[in-house]
């Protein structure tokens, strides 16, 4: 009853319209940011992630000592990345667990989840549900730890778009969570991480 | 004693410290915004004009478009509704979640939801709603009403919010630290959506073509709300459509920059359906409600301009009104610019009562210069002026303008006019015993008038340069 009491009143209302706007049709280069994409992809990828409080990380080892110093010692890692982290992450002692339990959510202070690229133009981490195993274990630690070859790294917001994918799910992630509602004061961390890591493979 | 328009008669009542608040919240990060906005792109007004006419062309095509996103969010399983008033929507929501004996849910902050006052109406059916958007939840805690599209808590400081929290057993010590507000939040409500069983989402766009529902938020609220949630509803008012994918990327480059100054709000979320079936997190079902709610109606106006709006706030925090009287004087959920547009032709059946906020305005045109979507307000705002002058509406405060009509109209009386007004410097005008002036020059200091000065000065100089059109 509502929906076709909707489109009459859609159509009624645009009746009279004399002149309909066309779509005016853009160029991508036009909506993108060439200041924010100086020198390679993989640079201003970092630079502007940094620009949002993220960090990027290359090898187990810088990986596996920043949670020690951070503190986290216990976490969850995608399986498919055991392979290559899990040794480096438990000879500096930490808990890695494969299989994320919603029920002990608190229990995790890291989570390392495979993702599907990233944005250079914007710093961005792209997540979908095909690669993320679960979706929580890439929110609810405090560290989340994206891992992704540097090959499926987008230039621009335009270019990312275009490849969304065919999964259901897509987020595309740009830094750690915050807010200002509190006095427009910066706070990070507040549904979800408060430390996004960027984790480049070759 | 004259009355105020309504508006007027807020911003007189509102307390200092709760204008101190909207004050320094609205004009904050100001220039980070503009920056951002207009440092990033060759050339941003152009790009402004591009998405507006993009908006443009989907409402001018409303009926297409809408039935094209029916049928795409269809086809990727999610079950559409269309809701044409807001108890329409209240229904069908509430329907949706007995359905699936929904006892608990969280919701994520939707200006749509605010419209239709759908929280309180679910509490009174036994539904526990929770707000999940800090200031959202905030002002929920306070039984209060957001103030402010972006910011919802702007008119509070952190001393009110601490108050808040140990007021609602969240906290024990009045510690007002805006870090630990924080975290206490963070802790209270993750435990809130591992019960709950259904979250409700509003909708930033929804691509026509491919049928995903994108919602943004920096909180990361709305993914937490959603990962354990056997079922999605996200209201979504039918403006919110826009032809393409492709054209998302216009305005998401957009919406951050104008509403906070960042380039992209963090989480940019695209859903087009349940979650995909190896995934453990995330709703089974997803319904989408689109509602109308009168935006039919502002499309028949000539206002339907405002339709483009895509819900940043930039003209709230440029508006010198929004800054002093508060978003709450405007009385609806849209405060500053917008609201004083929309409101009036959203809530047709309201109009009288909202014809006051178009005339709440100095036409400066901030608002239009910041907008993402290139909405003409100030060209809207005298529309609307025109309307409630043809319609009859009287407001407290309307002055007899008769007078200056005749005055205006006629060059001798001018002229003689202009040079009368010289005298008023000489007069003790401030003790005149005519409340209306007194109330004037209460808040103003008149400057001295130089009536038919410029005139003179016009006339010679003309006379000088021999000129021929000299002023009469």
């Amino acid at each position: 009853m509502s929906r076709e009491s909707i489109f009459s009143k859609i159509r009624t209302a645009l009746e009279p319209l004399a002149e309909k706007t066309s779509h005016p049709g853009f160029d991508d280069e036009s909506i993108t940011s060439s200041s924010r994409l100086q020198g390679s992809l993989r640079e201003a990828f970092q630079r502007n992630l940094e620009a949002v409080h993220g960090r990027i990380l290359n090898t187990p080892d810088t990986l596996a000592s920043f949670l020690r110093e951070n503190d986290c010692l216990h976490g969850y890692c995608d399986p498919d990345l055991m392979d290559p982290l899990g040794h480096a992450l438990s000879a500096v002692g930490l808990i890695v667990e494969t299989e994320y339990d919603r029920q002990r959510y608190e229990d995790y202070r890291f989570g390392i989840t495979q993702a599907t690229g990233a944005i250079a133009e914007s710093g961005t981490i792209i997540l979908d549900d095909t690669l993320t195993r679960d979706r929580l274990a890439a929110l609810s630690p405090w560290v989340h730890i994206a891992v992704f070859p540097e090959s499926s790294l987008h230039r621009s917001l335009s270019d990312a778009l275009t490849h969304l994918g065919p999964s259901h799910n897509v987020i595309w992630v740009t830094g750690p969570s915050k807010t200002a509602d509190v006095e427009g004061i910066l706070i990070e961390g507040v549904h979800g991480p408060g430390e996004q890591i960027a984790y480049l493979t070759p | 004693m004259i009355d105020r328009q309504p508006i007027d008669t807020y911003a007189t009542r509102i307390s200092e410290e709760k204008q101190t608040s909207v004050i320094t919240g609205a004009t904050a990060s100001t220039e980070k915004r503009q920056s951002v906005l207009f440092g990033d792109f060759p050339n941003t007004h152009d790009l402004r004009r591009l998405a507006g006419q993009i908006k443009d062309h989907t409402l001018h095509h409303l009926d297409h478009y809408l039935e094209q996103a029916e049928a795409a969010l269809s086809r990727n399983g999610v079950k559409v509704h269309f809701a044409d008033t807001d108890e329409d929507a209240r229904q069908a929501v509430l329907s949706i979640l007995r359905d699936h004996q929904v006892t608990q849910l969280t919701k994520s902050k939707s200006m749509a939801s605010e419209e239709i006052h759908l929280n309180p109406f679910l509490i009174d059916q036994g539904i526990e709603v929770l707000e999940s958007d800090l200031g959202e939840f905030i002002i929920q805690l306070d039984g209060d009403e957001p103030s402010h599209i972006v910011r919802p808590i702007i008119h509070k400081n952190r001393r009110e919010i601490a108050r808040t929290f140990q007021r609602a057993g969240i906290a024990r010590d009045l510690n007002d630290d805006p870090e630990v507000i924080t975290r206490r939040a963070r802790a209270f409500l993750r435990e809130k959506y591992m019960q709950a069983q259904a979250v409700i989402t509003g909708g930033n766009f929804i691509s026509c073509e491919s049928g995903r529902v994108v919602l943004v938020t920096n909180e990361g609220n709305s993914r937490f709300g959603m990962a354990p949630s056997k079922l999605h509803i996200a209201l979504i008012g039918i403006e919110k459509l826009v032809p393409s994918d492709r054209d998302l990327g216009v305005f998401l480059n957009l919406l951050g920059r104008s509403a906070t100054g960042q380039q992209l709000t963090v989480y940019t979320e695209f859903i087009s359906g349940p979650k995909d079936p190896t995934q453990p997190s995330g709703p089974e079902e997803m319904h989408v409600v689109l509602m109308n709610n009168g935006r039919t109606d502002v499309l028949a106006s000539d206002g339907r301009e405002i339709l483009r709006c895509i819900r940043c706030s930039a003209c709230q925090n440029v508006c010198p009104v929004y800054r002093q009287a508060s978003g709450h004087a405007y009385r609806s959920p849209y405060g500053g610019p917008i609201g004083a547009v929309l409101s009036p032709l959203l809530f047709g059946d309201r109009f009288p009562e909202l014809a006051d906020l178009p005339k709440a305005s100095s036409l400066c045109g901030a608002c239009n210069e910041v907008c993402p979507v290139d909405i003409p307000i100030p060209d809207l705002l005298l529309r609307l002026r025109d309307k409630a002058k043809r319609a009859h509406i009287s407001q407290p405060g309307d002055l007899p303008m008769a007078p200056f009509a005749t005055l205006a109209t006629s060059p001798s009386l001018w002229r003689t006019a202009m040079t009368m007004s010289k005298a008023m410097n000489h007069l003790p005008i401030d003790v005149a015993p005519f409340r209306p002036i007194q109330d004037w020059l209460g808040q103003r200091t008149l400057p001295e008038s130089h009536g038919g000065d410029f005139r003179k000065w016009l006339k010679n100089r003309s006379k000088e340069q021999g000129l021929r059109d000299t002023p009469q």
